[in-house]
């Protein structure tokens, strides 16, 4: 009876709030427009056209396996020979000038090499140049049972990849799941913050303490729509991702969504943190941006969390966007599942209960 | 047997080191109207959001309706009925969704809750513009709507906190005929207000200032008790009177109204008459200096004369 009628005040609530946010026309274009316009600018300020890169080949061996190997590399459409020089410093040169993005070489060995099932070449990589590295790079995965005659032989890579100058690769295809922790992020925990900010403001929250509604009624009702808020976003994300930037969905939907909605939690009992520190709504966003900025400079997004030093790697622990970047790349990109990466998935999952408790706990029914 | 809806006691309320409650005592009888009379930032809203258990007591103790606060905050909650000073029902949904949220959250069974509404809407004479959102609302739509909300699930103790700022007198009037209404069908209503001719309606009022009570009692009573004479002089250059009187530790105010002046004089003086006469024997020679019924704005200046001090 008692939980029913605690049903009934949520959804009271819940359904208050999807009323507002249904004329709240900028508000609800924000849900939608945020996603969108990040993702086009983000997005195209990455992604230029990157097939067919140019790569400059040092071919030692002069041999049909060397030929097969460059039409190999030709035919993946990642790369094309654009130089053929003669010696590896030529090639530096030409690489260092910018004339060329990558390096092949193939030694004088290659075919005893591929025999012995050792690394059969090398592919340096201008790493400077983070739109392009990483694609070049998957030269690298490129498997040397390709290679006609050695279908059966097994052993090492057929290309090693390394990095001049940039050893941290990445791409739209590496920023777009990540840049959903990041809109997720700058929404929800605002939007949440405000809402409730908001209540109190506009001196809403006056009247509703003295009705029979618990605090962590208000706090569920206000929650579930931003729930479905986020999911939208993500949808969106992923699904332009996919159709513009050819973001490879390589994981599960249900995965997906699933990692999404444990970052959500995390992010909107973030927000109604917030929304009990506030006192004006310009505060709340103040105090969204102040979680914004680590999350969008620690988390891995802008620079590799390994390069970090450690207490920057602690604090980028703390923050829920650091584990749904590695969960979305590990899902998205890597095909992973939220199972093989269960320190991160716990991480939010504690990061909300405890949140939810913090706030519950300083959202005090009374007015002082 | 208990008769009272609200005792209170030493209730105290401080915001860092400001007292905005100050050891006020209140016996508050069932199915009255009780007023809170008192001039901006007196303390009326601090001792309605007490009382309501909103705000934390500082200090002193308070019951209502036979449970203590804080302790029984909760359980109070379907009992009592709270219409802010400032609207807080939501300028973004209509009229209806409004009184439906409220419905809801107030636990009014399902199939109740229109009718209920409709009933509300009918009585509060807003049933013509139900779907007009609370934002786009006259002042005196507004109001009826946070009573309508506020009464919507019958509470038996009713806060009603500056209802009338934003309403006309028309509205006003109409407004506490529904009142009365109300308390005659056993609800107790506490209302604050700063005008004298709402305060004179209540069945009996607290006169606060600064904090404090300063007076308690039915306004007649109040009239009666009051320890000064009310003065009322005519005549021409009242202005000149006025400052001159002004001066006199005994007087205790001057104010004009319309052709005369009204003066409270302290009742430490006998035959207040001849004393004005012997104060400005030349100003107020041959004017009519008449003793007269105090208003209750007498009692109010009296009052609260010393907080002004
Ligand atoms: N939240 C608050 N913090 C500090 N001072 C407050 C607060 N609320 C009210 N006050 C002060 O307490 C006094 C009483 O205010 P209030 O109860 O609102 O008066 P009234 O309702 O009679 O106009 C005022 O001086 C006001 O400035
Ligand atoms: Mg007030």
């Amino acid at each position: 009876m008692a939980i029913m009628q605690s049903f009934q005040r949520i959804y009271a609530i819940l359904l208050k709030e999807f009323l507002q946010l249904s004329r709240d026309r900028i508000t609800f274009g924000m849900v939608v427009m945020i996603p969108l316009i990040q993702l086009l600018l983000f997005g195209y300020a990455i992604n230029t056209d990157v097939r067919h890169l140019p790569v400059a080949l040092v071919d030692y061996s002069n041999s049909s396996i060397s030929r097969n190997m460059v039409a190999v590399i030709e035919a993946s459409q990642i790369a094309k020979i654009t130089r053929r020089e003669t010696t590896i410093q030529q090639a530096e040169a030409a690489l260092n000038n910018g004339l060329v993005k990558a390096i092949v070489v193939i030694p004088k060995d290659v075919e005893k090499r591929l025999q012995d099932g050792m690394v059969a070449s090398q592919v340096i990589i201008d790493g400077s140049d983070t739109m392009t590295s990483s694609l070049i790079a998957r030269i690298g995965s490129i498997p040397r049972q390709i290679i006609q005659g050695y279908s059966n032989v097994a052993g090492n890579k057929l290309f090693e990849v390394s990095f001049f100058y940039n050893p941290e690769k990445r791409t739209a295809v590496n920023i777009i799941p990540a840049l959903a922790g990041i809109i997720l992020t700058m929404t929800l925990i605002m939007f949440t913050a405000i809402a409730l900010v908001r209540e109190r403001e506009h001196g809403n929250m006056e009247l509703l303490i003295t009705t029979p509604v618990l605090s962590i009624e208000i706090m569920i009702g206000k929650i579930i729509p931003y729930i479905i808020a986020g999911l939208v976003q993500v949808t969106i994300i992923l699904t332009l991702g996919y159709f513009i930037f050819d973001v490879p969905i390589n994981g599960s939907v249900v995965q997906i969504f699933f990692a999404t909605l444990l970052f959500i939690a995390a992010s909107l009992t973030l927000g109604l943190i917030i929304s009990t520190a506030a006192v004006t709504q310009m505060q709340a966003m103040q105090m969204t941006v102040f979680v914004l900025l680590p999350s969008i400079l620690l988390s891995g997004f802008m620079f590799p969390f390994e390069g970090m030093p450690k207490p920057f790697q602690w604090l980028a622990e703390v923050l829920p966007a650091t584990h749904y970047m590695r969960l979305m790349r590990g899902i998205v990109l890597r095909g992973s599942e939220v199972a093989y990466m269960l320190k991160d998935a716990i991480s939010l999952l504690l990061f909300s209960i405890l949140g939810m408790l913090l706030a519950a706990y300083r959202f005090k029914k009374t007015l002082d | 047997m208990n008769d009272l809806a609200i005792k209170a006691k030493g209730v105290t309320h401080k915001f860092g080191d400001f007292t905005a409650v100050d050891q006020v005592d209140l016996s508050i009888p069932k199915q009255k109207i009780y007023g809170f009379l008192g001039p901006n930032g007196s303390g009326k809203s601090t001792m309605m959001r007490m009382l309501t258990g909103l705000l934390s007591i500082t200090a002193g103790s308070i019951e209502v309706l036979g449970m203590q606060l804080p302790k029984d905050a909760e359980a109070l909650r379907l009992r009592i009925g709270y219409m802010t000073q400032k609207f807080s029902l939501y300028d973004d949904l209509t009229i209806y969704e409004n009184l439906n949220f409220m419905a809801k959250i107030y636990n009014i069974p399902k199939n109740n809750i229109h009718k209920r509404i409709q009933s509300q809407l009918n009585t509060y004479a807003l049933d013509r513009c139900y779907k007009q959102l609370a934002g786009s609302l006259s002042g005196g739509q507004r109001q009826r709507l946070a009573l309508a909300a506020a009464t919507l699930h019958q509470p038996e103790l009713l806060f009603l906190d500056e209802p009338t700022s934003a309403v006309d007198p028309e509205n006003r009037r109409n407004f506490w005929e529904t009142l009365f209404d109300l308390c005659d069908q056993g609800t107790t209503i506490l209302v604050s207000t700063h005008y004298m001719d709402e305060a004179e309606r209540c069945h009996a009022l607290a006169i606060l200032e600064a904090g404090k009570k300063r007076a308690d009692g039915s306004p007649k009573q109040l009239m009666t008790d009051m320890s000064a004479h009310t003065i009322e002089i005519d005549g021409s250059n009242l202005r000149e009177i006025s400052k001159k009187l002004g001066l006199l530790p005994d007087v205790l105010s001057v104010a004009q109204q319309g052709a005369y002046l009204r003066v409270l004089v302290s009742n430490k003086i006998k035959n207040v008459e001849q004393w004005l006469q012997q104060q400005q024997p030349e100003l107020l020679r041959g004017r009519n200096i008449n003793v007269v019924r105090p208003s209750l704005e007498d009692v109010f200046v009296y009052s609260t004369k010393e907080g002004r001090q």
